[in-house]
């Protein structure tokens, strides 16, 4: 299975050969030779999304895997194992969200003795939002959050479960270390899956930081890759790196970067048209956050948000972008605009902080305090947003609303659009046949009513427990 | 003038005076007291059970008002012969079924009868007519997905009992004598539904196919391929050219044959097919020698016909009642 598609076939460095096996690893354990004797469920009474369109048909998995019922009829000669009526609800791609921080009071940035169960945490209780994969993202920190310094004490390897490091003294240098703690993992009734962890930051503008700490913003102009190597320590666990190309040496690394698979994004930047196009041309497919932390649409020059309309990328590729559609990070109207101008772009992300699903009060994000107020989190004693806390079944919806696009085309922007990003699209964000079967069910106004990861259901609403 | 075709005509008239004396044959209405003119079945379709013992042989034209009126009848009548066969475990409905646009309508009936649970197919088992050749599996235009889409998917049929010709395989003629085979170890149809072409062929019977042929592979005839076109994006080159069939011989054994025809362009077709001599150019006539056959057709398709025919048959003439002698 390949699902690197766009590695180079030369040989790949040792980081991502680990990758793709770990990748694999997860991602096919269904299926294989077991897969033809397991139970095949018929889920009927439903509307699919396939195609770009909702079908009147029945969904059909097997071994945890989306299965082509005319195949199993004619060839295998079988019919369903056990049939399971939906109600006339929604059946939809698992939503995959990109970009979150934390929520339910973690904080993925925070290095603590035990990152594993607050990811786990995070992971279970964003399934009844419908997102059936993640990308933990780790904001501006300290390099100690990264890596292990090398005078700390030797943590225990990540051998593909959540560990918990051995407790050191925090006043000394030995910080918990974060990134080696999120491994890439299958999803599962234990919660969401981790694709990988998205890297935002410290490699961004010091004027459109946003709530990302000042101390800790770097730049790569020195040894460019290798700078980037030196903060973040390994990369086998990262998928997403945004970044700002207008530090210099940033083609050198967005280069490095796409040659191991790493998505490239663009993000809390006060880059140009120019100098956005340049590190699309070097490999860069994502655009972070769109209209916030970067320069304003200006229409001499419009800057990265000129990169949805430019006719100087790459033929045959478009970009990818993120939006946040709250209400609140991005007014609608701006919304409907990059819809209009983009409607296979748009990426939907929460951009979530640990006050996601708590109630109002101060709380952390990475090495700050943010303030939680009804829908809005702002960083603490200033009016600078810090993050949403809107889940993503309600961004859905509201995108919905705000642009009045088909519910294919919202349903979309959380699942196909996001998948396609990251190279998935064979696997998640799709009901095609042979596709992993992370779905959720919906009623009419989208409203999550049951998620299901590899065909197992992993959380109901309360009314359906019946 | 046209020589008349008195032997249908008769064998109509014999079926209307071989009724058991004192009882009206009630045709077609099961369960409906009135005599309803034939095409307006208000009630469950069928033959009256009484007379369908007694009657040897007959060839019915059923003419309904318009296309959805001819499925639903058509539908009707496979359920009712399907229930009143009472099939069981060791008791199979041997079924033999069309593809094509026309039967659609009628695929449709029967789906909507087994949900609502009149009609179970579990005791069910059928073959197709035909199958293209060269054509993958699970192609959209291909008779496989044609059959999965509009029809299997829907009903409760055991996938070991439905049987369609392998376009793909490696011995093209090893397929079609075990497709026979399959038939005759199944005891033979039952009941074959088919439809009818432009140019009066039965499944791909092509104009000039042996009338006594069994099922076997068959070069398509260009009036055929110009037909399939539509459903290959207009490019005459991805039309198969070739099919497997079964023979017009395979389906002139089956018990009772039901041939649907609707549409004008098919009327010169069911002329040709009714009013004129048996003739290997247009295949279906061989059907005229069929013990038990029904022609189901709407108003359109007997366009071509004459006004005496249709009105023969929309409207037969009173049943006289023999009383018995003292």
């Amino acid at each position: 299975m390949d699902i690197w598609a766009h590695h180079s076939p030369i040989q790949a460095p040792d980081q991502t050969r680990r990758r793709i096996r770990r990748l694999q690893l997860g991602l096919t354990m269904r299926g294989g030779q077991g897969a033809a004797r397991a139970l095949v469920l018929q889920f009927t009474n439903c509307r699919i999304l396939r195609g770009g369109a909702l079908l009147r048909e029945d969904l059909w998995v097997r071994g945890g895997r989306i299965l082509d019922p005319e195949k199993l009829f004619f060839e295998e000669r079988r019919v369903a194992d056990e049939q399971r009526d939906c109600g006339g609800c929604i059946l939809a791609p698992g939503f995959i969200d990109v970009q979150i921080n934390g929520g339910f009071g973690v904080d993925f940035s925070q290095a603590t003795e035990d990152v594993g169960s607050g990811v786990a945490l995070v992971a279970r209780r964003i399934l009844s939002h419908g997102v059936t994969s993640f990308c933990p993202t780790l904001v501006t920190s300290p390099p100690e959050v990264y890596h292990k310094a090398p005078e700390a004490a030797s943590l225990p390897e990540a051998a593909g479960d959540f560990v918990i490091a051995p407790s050191l003294d925090v006043h000394s240098s030995n910080w918990f270390v974060v990134l080696p703690q999120i491994p890439v993992k299958s999803g599962g009734p234990h919660g969401a899956g981790v694709l990988g962890v998205h890297l935002e930051g410290p490699f961004i503008s010091r004027e459109k930081r946003g709530a990302h700490p000042e101390a800790h913003l770097r730049s790569f102009e020195a040894s460019a890759f290798q700078d980037l190597l030196a903060t973040y320590g390994s990369l086998d666990n990262v998928r997403i790196v945004t970044l700002a190309p207008e530090l210099d040496r940033s083609h050198e690394v967005i280069q490095a970067l796409t040659a191991l698979g790493i998505c490239v994004s663009l993000g809390h930047s006060v880059a140009d048209l120019g100098a956005a196009e340049e590190a699309v041309r070097s490999g860069a497919t994502f655009i972070t956050h769109l209209f916030n932390a970067m320069l304003p649409f200006h229409h001499r020059d419009p800057g990265i948000v000129g990169l949805l309309t430019s006719d100087q990328l790459p033929p045959g590729r478009h970009i990818f972008y993120g939006m946040i559609a709250d209400g609140m990070h991005t007014n609608p109207a701006a919304l409907r605009i990059a819809y209009r101008a983009h409607p296979q772009g748009l990426v939907l992300v929460t951009d979530a902080v640990p006050a996601l699903g708590l109630g109002n009060g101060r709380h952390t994000l990475g090495q700050q305090e943010v303030e939680v107020d009804g829908l809005t989190a702002y960083v603490a004693g200033t009016k600078t947003l810090s993050g949403s806390i809107t889940p993503m079944d309600v961004c859905v919806r509201h995108f919905l609303q705000a642009t009045g696009c088909s519910v294919e085309a919202a349903l979309e922007a959380a699942s196909l659009h996001p998948a396609q990003l990251l190279g998935l699209e064979k696997h998640k964000g799709t009901l095609d046949f042979g596709a992993d079967a992370d779905f959720v069910v919906l009623d009419d106004s989208l409203h999550v009513r049951a998620t299901y990861i590899s065909g197992e259901l992993v959380w109901q609403a309360e009314e359906t427990r019946q | 003038r046209r020589p008349r075709r008195a032997g249908v005509y008769i064998r109509v008239l014999s079926f209307a005076l071989r009724a058991p004396v004192g009882v009206a044959p009630r045709w077609p209405c099961v369960g409906c007291a009135r005599r309803s003119s034939v095409g307006r079945a208000s009630g469950p379709a069928g033959l009256n059970f009484l007379s369908w013992k007694l009657c040897i042989t007959t060839m019915r034209l059923v003419i309904l008002d318009n296309y959805d009126l001819a499925s639903e009848w058509a539908a009707k009548y496979i359920c009712n012969r399907i229930i009143q066969f009472k099939p069981g475990q060791d008791r199979y409905f041997i079924l033999g079924l069309p593809t094509g646009s026309t039967p659609l309508g009628c695929y449709k009936k029967l789906i909507e009868y087994h949900k609502n649970g009149d009609l179970s197919f579990k005791y069910v088992k059928t073959f197709n007519m035909d199958e293209y050749v060269g054509l993958p599996r699970n192609h959209p235009e291909s008779y496989h997905s044609y059959m999965w889409n509009n029809f299997f998917k829907h009903i409760d049929i055991d996938p070991n009992n439905a049987h369609i010709l392998d376009g793909n395989a490696t011995d093209l003629q090893a397929e079609c004598d075990a497709f026979e085979k399959k038939i005759k170890e199944a005891g033979g149809i039952d009941l074959f539904v088919g439809g009818i072409g432009p140019d009066g062929h039965i499944a791909f019977n092509e104009p000039g196919s042996s009338l006594v042929s069994r099922t076997r592979l068959k070069t398509l005839a260009m009036d055929t391929i110009l037909a399939n076109a539509k459903y290959f994006d207009g490019d005459l080159s991805k039309v198969p050219t070739m099919a497997l069939t079964v023979g017009v011989g395979t389906v002139m054994d089956a018990r009772e044959v039901m041939i649907l025809i609707t549409g004008a362009h098919k009327a010169f077709a069911l002329y040709k097919a009714i009013e004129e001599g048996v003739n290997h150019m247009w295949t279906v006539s061989a059907f005229q020698q069929h013990p038990r056959t029904i022609f189901v057709c709407d108003e359109d398709a007997t366009l071509e016909l004459r006004v005496k025919t249709v009105k023969y048959f929309k409207d037969p003439p009173p049943i006289v009642q023999i009383e018995p002698k003292p």
